[in-house]
């Protein structure tokens, strides 16, 4: 049987706040059971840290059950870890192996600026989403759910885009540091459904300037945001964005 | 609807510049390299590849007209290039610690990848030695004068230019400048082909791989067509 304990070396960012330097900090985390998962790991050692007076390691977590999206940071130059399609959230100690040093480092892109340690600000991504990653509704009676047929393929495709959590992993995975992945998702979801369809120009044109906007780099096409992403949101995505942003060219509807 | 001047600088605009520029240089290196497949069949006294030259150079203005659309496109493909990487460089201030790995799976990741300015770089600066070297010469006059004259079918006296390809690549050091650029040409149509395709949305999920394979043949067909003139002509004068 594998063991139930390991010892990890953790190398961990710290950054006091937006206009701190920041540095790496070391620490031991002895005894982990390999059961726990990466952020449970971490809270052990915040609770060491705290009793012996010192800051602990700001992160961020919320459902912890992979599926809110406020939880991610970069393992050993990975982002979310080792594994594919999880959250760090839902990673568990048992990817990695005793006496090993693991290196923790925030998403790094200029549009995600260090709040804290590992908490960087993802408020550029609700800028694109605000810039028209919505549907309309207007007031009056609300309409019959069923009453736009959408076809079985068509729903899951929309689906498989919808299942982006926002987490900002494919921004911090991608050597361009580019948001096309998420943009592209949330664009692809909203324009195959007929609710959608109305602001289907206006909203890819909109919500691509404001990715130019806050700063995010330009897709070079290399996909590793597809394989860090804890949805596996599929880079085709990002080609149904560029044709809807050609179509957004050439028409307002 | 989207102001056309607004679109070519969007993240996405950008990119169907550099693609449809991309596409454009790469049917023009297979019209080059076919026509440089005669230097392989020079027939007596290369005339098969002189009258190959002699055909583009009797089009006279039309030529400089192509020629002219080829700089264009060229230095459109370079300026939205580097304009776009000085962005993306921008956009990540500060690398990982570690440095950024790979997860594998469904990604792309590479050196060559990571690396499409280096290599398009070196690619711009091959293209400025080789376009003095065979084009800029010629027009100059000192061809004709170090490797005389060939006479085409229309009884017109131009400069002996299979002369000259056979000088340069008598030499080991052109054959080894030559040969390595075209490694870069490699590299860059590796990533470079089927990443075309991908930014202009000309993809489905069923195609990406097939297409990112066909992009290794093409990287692979044209570098190694290209690398084997100069090897060949090297093996033949020695
Ligand atoms: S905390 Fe919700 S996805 Fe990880």
């Amino acid at each position: 049987m594998a063991k139930e304990t390991i010892t990890v070396h953790l190398k961990v960012w710290r950054q006091n706040g937006p206009n701190d330097q920041g540095r790496f900090e070391t620490y031991k985390a002895e005894d982990v059971n390999v059961h726990m998962s990466f952020l449970e790991m971490l809270d052990v050692v915040n609770e060491d840290l705290v009793r012996a007076g010192d800051d602990p390691i700001a992160f961020d977590s919320d459902c912890r059950e992979g599926i809110c999206g406020t939880c991610g940071f970069v393992i050993n130059g990975q982002a979310h870890g080792p594994e594919p399609s999880t959250t760090v959230c839902q990673l568990h100690m048992r990817s990695f192996k005793d006496g090993e040093t693991i290196t923790i480092e925030p998403w790094r892109a200029r549009p995600f600026p260090v709040i804290k340690d590992l908490v960087v600000d993802r408020d550029a991504f609700d800028r694109i989403i605000s810039a028209g990653g919505y549907v309309s509704v207007g007031t009056g009676p609300h309409q019959d759910a069923n009453a736009a047929k959408v076809g079985k393929p068509l729903a899951d495709r929309a689906f498989d885009a919808a299942a982006c959590i926002g987490c900002g992993a494919c921004v911090a995975a991608c050597p361009n540091a580019a948001a096309s992945l998420f943009t592209g998702a949330k664009i692809t979801h909203l324009s195959l459904l007929p609710q959608g369809k109305p602001e289907r120009s206006r909203r890819t044109r909109r919500m691509v300037h404001q990715m130019e906007k806050e700063g995010f780099g330009n897709c070079s096409n290399i996909g590793e945001c597809e394989a860090v992403c804890p949805k596996d949101i599929s880079i085709d995505n990002i080609a149904k964005m560029k044709r809807e942003y050609l179509r957004a060219i050439f028409t307002d509807s | 609807m989207i102001p056309l001047k607004r679109a070519l600088s969007s993240p996405v605009g950008r990119k169907f510049v550099m693609s449809l520029s991309g596409i454009a240089l790469v049917l023009f290196v297979i019209v080059h390299l076919l026509g440089n497949l005669t230097l392989f069949f020079p027939g007596e006294d290369g005339e098969n590849f002189n009258d190959y030259a002699a055909f583009f150079a009797d089009l006279g203005p039309v030529l400089y007209i192509i020629e002219l659309g080829l700089l264009v496109v060229i230095v459109v493909h370079m300026a939205w290039g580097i304009s776009t990487w000085l962005k993306n460089r921008n956009a990540r201030p500060e690398n990982y610690g570690t440095g950024q790995q790979s997860k594998g799976g469904p990604s792309n990741l590479s050196l060559l990848s990571k690396n499409m300015i280096f290599t398009g770089g070196t690619l711009g600066i091959f293209l400025i030695v080789h376009l003095w070297h065979f084009r800029v010469r010629k027009e100059m006059g000192s061809v004709k004068e170090e490797y005389g004259t060939y006479e085409t079918a229309g009884g017109r006296e131009v400069a002996d230019l299979y002369a000259m390809v056979e000088g340069s690549f008598s030499s080991p050091g052109w054959v080894i400048f030559y040969v390595a650029s075209m490694f870069f040409l490699g590299f860059h149509l590796r990533h470079g082909f089927w990443s075309a395709l991908q930014s202009l949305g000309a993809m489905k999920p069923e195609w990406s791989k097939g297409i990112y394979a066909i992009g290794l043949v093409v990287a692979v067909i044209l570098a190694v067509g290209f690398m084997g003139i100069p090897i060949w002509m090297f093996i033949e004068a020695n």
